[in-house]
C-alpha cells in the first residue's frame, strides 16, 4: 500500500499490508539549535571554523559538583507563527522550545506543513519542570501550578504543543532510547516513508540541560573534570553535557520530486541493535555497533572503504571511544587507514536524545559544504586510532556520511546519508 | 497473507502476579485491596496517598536470577515477570540459546519514578554523594534494556514515551518489524510503578482515582497461535482533533467494529463519570459485553491499556467474545484503539 502524497496513514490493517518495496528516501529540510547557534548556518559555520561552544551552567546550582560547565545553548527568540501566543511559547520547557526552532526550520526548508507522522527522540523531556514539580511538593507548601507541571513535564504534552503551533497534524510517536533516541526517530521515519506507509515524516529529537541528568553523568564520574572532552584523545577523561535538538523532514523522493522539492540527501540505511553487554557500558569489542553498521552497510550498498566521513557516537569516555574504534576496525577491515572520523562531541558536547538527530544534521551540513568537522583538543590519539581521526576540518568530496548513536541500556543506531540522490 | 497474532499474555497487575490473578479478579467482580503510600513535606507535613499496589511476590519463580534485575525498582521486575510470562518458558530458552529472535518494544508514561524520586532527592541533598547506580535506572529504557539481557536478545529494542494511550503506537511498531522480518517474536510489554510523586499527581486530576501500578505484555507473532490483530487505526493526536470525544467517534469508526453482541470493548473507563464522560457518550449505544479494567485495578498509566489488552485476548480466547475492540483516551496526546479477532475463520475477514 501506497499512501497518497498528502495523507497520514501509519495504521495496520491486517488485510493490507504495508508494501515492503523498498523505495528511495530523501531529506528536504533540516533544522538544528545548539550551543553553537541557532540554524544551520550559524551551525555550519562553527564546525567548520572548527570552535567549541561550551560555557558556565547558570541554569540551576553546579557549585557542589565536579564540573561547572556545559554545551549550555543561548535560548531561541519565540518564533513569529501567526496565532502562537506568548502563553503557549511560556508553557513551553527549554528542550521543546529548542526541538520548536529547529523542526520549524526544516518545515521551512522543506516547504510543508500540515499531516504527517511526527518522530521525535528524548531522553530526559522536560526534566526541568518535573524538578520543579518534586521541589514544591517536597516543600508541601502549595498546589498552585502543580497540575500543568505534572502536565507540562510529560514529551508527549509538549510535543503535541509543538506540533499544533508548526501546523503539523498526525501520530506523534516519541522514543526514548536514551542517547540513540535522536538517531532512532530519524531511522523510524526513513523505514515508515521507505515501506510506503507515510509520504513524508518529520522527525528529529531534543534535550535540554536538567540539573538531575547533569549530576546523574557527573555521578558516574562520565563528566570531564576540566570540562573539555577529548574524543579518542589517548588521555581522555570523560565527555561534556550538551543540549539542543536537530529536525528533518524526511520524505519519499516521489513525493518530493512531484512538488519540486530540492532533497538535501538521500538516507540510504537506518539499522538498530541492542547491546546487552551492561546497562551502561558497551561490549570492549562494539558487538552491537559493528552489527549496527554492518547491516546498515549491507542496506546501503556500500563498502566501508566507500564511505567518506563517520559521524562517531564519540563521546570522550574511555570505555565508548575504545569499542566504537573497535567497531570501527572491524567493519572496515584492510581500508580501515582511510576510513575518516571524528567527534562533533568534541565542539558542543553529547547531547543525548537530542544527539543522534543534531550529529545528522551535522551530517547533511558537510555533504552540503563539501568539508568535514574536527575530533577537537586531541592531544595524542589512542591507539585503536588506525582510522583516519579528523583533528582539523578537511574540505574533501564528501558523498556518502555514516553516524554512529549509542545509549545507556545498550540502543545502537546507525543512519547513512547520500548527497547523490537516486532510485 | 499472513496474519499477526498474539500469542501469549502476561499480567502483574494489584490483582497479583500472571493472567490467572486478573481474570479472576476480574471475573469475580472484586477489588484488589488497598495500601497508603505516605511521606513527609519540608515542614513535617504527612500526605498520605491510597494506592492500589502490586502484592509482594509468593511465587519467585515467576522472576529468573539475573544480575540485571538486583538492583531495579518494582518497575524492572513487573517488565521481566510480565514479558516472560508472555513468552513461555519453551521459548524463552529457545532465545537465550539463540534460535529465535525476540524483540522488545515498552511503552510507558511515567516509567522509572522510584529511583528517579530518589537519586533526584540525593542531588538536592549532596551531589557528591548521589548514588551512581541509582542514576542509570532511572532512564526510560532501563526496564527494557534488562529484558533484552535476560533474552539474550540483540533484536531491535524501542521504549516509547506517551500517555496512557502510547501501547497502540507499540502494537503498530511491532507489526513493522514482524513484517519486516527484523525479529521472530515481538513482545510488547507496558509497565508502571508507584511512587508518591505519581500516585499525589493523580490526586491533582481527581481524588477519585487511585493510582495503581504493574505491567501487561503480549507477545506477537506471524502466524502464530491465538487471536489475530486485526486493526490498529492512527492515533488520533490531539494536535489535530482537541475535542477528545470527536476524536474518539472518529476512532470508533475506523475501528469498523459492529456492535453485534459479540464483540467485546475493553474500554478505559475508571470509574468517575466525570472522568468517563467521552467514552460513557461515544460507547453509549454498546449492547454488547464490555469491560473497564481500571474501574476494577485503579490508574496504572501507561500499563493500564496494556492489562485492557491482555484481558481482551483471554475473553477471546476463552470465547467470551468473537471480536474485541480495546480503546485508550490518552490524557494528553492522542486517543487509539485496535480490533482483534478471535483465531477462528470469521476473524480472517473485518
Amino acid at each position: 500500500m501506497s499512501a497518497s502524497l498528502n495523507s497520514v496513514t501509519v495504521a495496520y490493517r491486517s488485510d493490507q499490508p504495508p508494501s515492503l518495496q523498498a523505495r528511495p528516501v530523501v531529506i528536504t529540510g533540516a533544522g538544528i539549535h545548539t550551543s553553537m547557534g541557532c540554524g544551520k548556518a550559524e551551525n555550519a559555520e562553527g564546525f567548520r571554523a572548527g570552535r567549541t561552544a561550551f560555557r558556565p551552567v547558570d541554569l540551576f546550582d553546579v557549585s557542589r559538583q565536579r564540573v561547572g560547565t556545559a554545551g549550555q545553548a543561548l535560548m531561541p527568540e519565540k518564533p513569529q507563527i501567526p496565532g502562537f501566543s506568548g502563553r503557549q511559547w511560556g508553557r513551553m520547557d527549554r528542550g521543546t522550545r529548542m526541538a520548536l526552532t529547529a523542526a520549524r526550520e526544516a518545515l521551512e526548508q522543506a516547504g510543508v506543513n500540515g499531516a504527517m507522522p511526527i518522530m521525535v527522540g528524548t531522553s530526559a523531556g522536560a526534566m526541568p519542570i518535573g524538578e520543579a514539580y518534586y521541589n514544591q511538593a517536597v516543600e508541601g507548601k502549595s498546589l498552585r501550578g502543580q497540575f500543568l507541571r505534572v502536565e507540562s513535564y510529560q514529551p508527549q504534552r509538549q510535543m503535541t504543543a509543538m506540533a499544533r503551533a508548526l501546523g503539523v497534524h498526525g501520530p506523534i510517536r516519541i522514543i526514548s532510547n536514551a542517547c540513540a533516541s535522536g538517531a532512532n526517530a530519524i531511522g523510524h521515519a526513513f523505514q515508515m516513508v521507505r515501506e510506503g506507509k507515510a509520504e513524508r515524516v518529520l522527525a528529529g529529537g531534543y534535550d535540554a540541560l536538567s540539573q538531575m541528568v547533569f549530576a546523574g553523568f557527573d555521578s558516574l564520574q562520565a563528566l570531564s573534570p576540566s570540562g573539555i572532552p577529548r574524543p579518542f584523545d589517548a588521555a581522555r577523561d570523560g565527555l561534556a553535557i550538551g543540549e539542543g535538538a536537530g529536525f528533518v523532514v524526511v520524505e519519499s523522493l516521489e513525493s518530493a520530486t512531484a512538488r519540486g522539492a530540492m532533497p538535501l540527501a538521500q538516507v540510504m540505511a537506518y539499522a538498530a541493535a541492542t547491546d546487552i553487554h551492561h546497562l551502561t557500558q558497551p561490549h570492549p569489542e562494539g558487538d552491537a555497533a559493528l552489527m549496527t553498521m554492518t547491516a546498515a552497510t549491507k542496506m546501503a550498498g556500500v563498502e566501508p572503504g566507500e564511505i567518506d566521513y563517520i559521524n562517531s557516537h564519540g563521546t570522550g569516555t574511555p570505555l565508548n571511544d575504545i569499542a566504537e574504534g573497535r567497531a570501527i576496525q572491524r567493519l572496515a577491515g584492510v581500508d580501515t587507514p582511510n576510513v575518516k572520523v571524528s567527534s562533533t562531541k568534541s565542539a558542543i558536547g553529547h547531547l543525548l536524545g537530542g544527539a543522534g538527530s543534531v550529529e545528522s544534521v551535522i551530517c547533511l551540513l558537510t555533504l552540503d559544504g563539501q568539508w568535514l568537522p574536527p575530533s577537537l583538543n586531541v592531544r595524542e590519539a589512542d591507539e585503536v586510532c588506525t582510522f583516519d581521526l579528523l583533528r582539523e576540518t578537511r574540505e574533501t568530496t564528501v558523498n556518502t556520511v555514516l553516524t554512529n548513536s549509542f545509549g545507556f541500556g545498550g540502543a545502537n543506531a546507525t543512519l547513512i546519508f547520500r548527497k547523490e540522490v537516486g532510485p | 497473507m499472513s496474519r499477526i497474532t498474539i500469542s501469549g499474555t502476561g499480567a502483574v497487575s494489584p490483582a497479583g502476579w500472571g493472567v490467572d490473578a486478573l481474570m479472576d479478579l476480574l471475573r469475580s467482580g472484586g477489588k484488589p485491596e488497598c495500601s497508603s503510600v505516605e511521606r513527609k513535606t519540608s515542614d513535617g507535613t504527612v500526605i498520605t496517598t491510597t494506592v492500589a499496589r502490586v502484592p509482594a511476590l509468593a511465587d519467585k519463580s515467576r522472576l529468573p536470577r539475573s544480575p540485571r534485575l538486583r538492583r531495579t525498582s518494582p518497575i524492572g521486575k513487573f517488565t521481566a515477570a510480565a514479558a516472560l510470562e508472555a513468552i513461555g518458558a519453551e521459548r524463552l530458552a529457545a532465545a537465550q540459546v539463540g534460535e529465535i529472535r525476540v524483540s522488545v518494544i515498552c511503552s510507558l508514561m511515567n516509567g522509572c519514578v522510584n529511583y528517579s524520586n530518589r537519586f533526584y532527592g540525593e542531588v538536592l541533598h549532596d551531589p557528591k554523594f548521589a548514588s551512581p547506580i541509582l542514576f542509570p535506572e532511572t532512564v526510560y529504557n532501563a526496564p527494557s534494556s534488562h529484558l533484552s539481557a535476560i533474552l539474550g536478545s540483540m533484536a531491535p529494542n524501542d521504549t516509547l514515551v506517551g500517555d496512557g494511550a502510547e501501547l497502540f503506537t507499540a502494537l503498530e511498531l511491532a507489526t513493522e518489524w514482524l513484517e519486516r522480518g527484523d525479529c521472530d517474536l515481538c513482545v510488547v510489554v507496558a509497565p508502571e510503578e508507584i511512587d508518591w510523586l505519581s500516585a499525589e499527581a493523580v490526586g491533582l486530576r481527581s481524588k477519585e482515582i487511585v493510582p495503581s501500578e504493574g505491567a501487561g505484555a503480549v507477545v506477537l507473532e506471524k502466524d502464530g497461535s491465538g487471536p489475530v490483530l486485526l486493526t490498529i487505526p492512527d492515533p488520533i493526536s490531539y494536535a489535530e482533533i482537541s475535542d477528545r470525544a470527536a476524536a474518539l467517534r472518529r476512532l470508533r469508526g475506523e475501528l469498523s467494529a459492529d456492535d453485534d453482541g459479540r464483540t467485546l470493548l475493553a474500554d478505559g473507563r475508571i470509574g468517575p463519570s466525570r472522568i468517563d464522560r467521552t467514552e460513557d457518550e461515544v460507547f453509549a449505544d454498546w449492547n454488547g459485553p464490555r469491560v473497564s479494567i481500571k474501574s476494577v485495578i485503579g490508574e496504572a498509566f501507561g500499563a493500564s491499556a496494556s492489562l485492557q489488552l491482555v484481558a481482551a485476548v483471554e475473553m477471546l480466547k476463552s470465547g467470551e467474545a468473537e471480536k474485541a475492540i480495546v480503546t485508550s483516551v490518552g490524557g494528553n496526546e492522542q486517543v487509539a484503539g485496535c480490533l482483534l479477532g478471535g483465531a477462528t475463520p470469521s476473524s480472517l475477514n473485518p
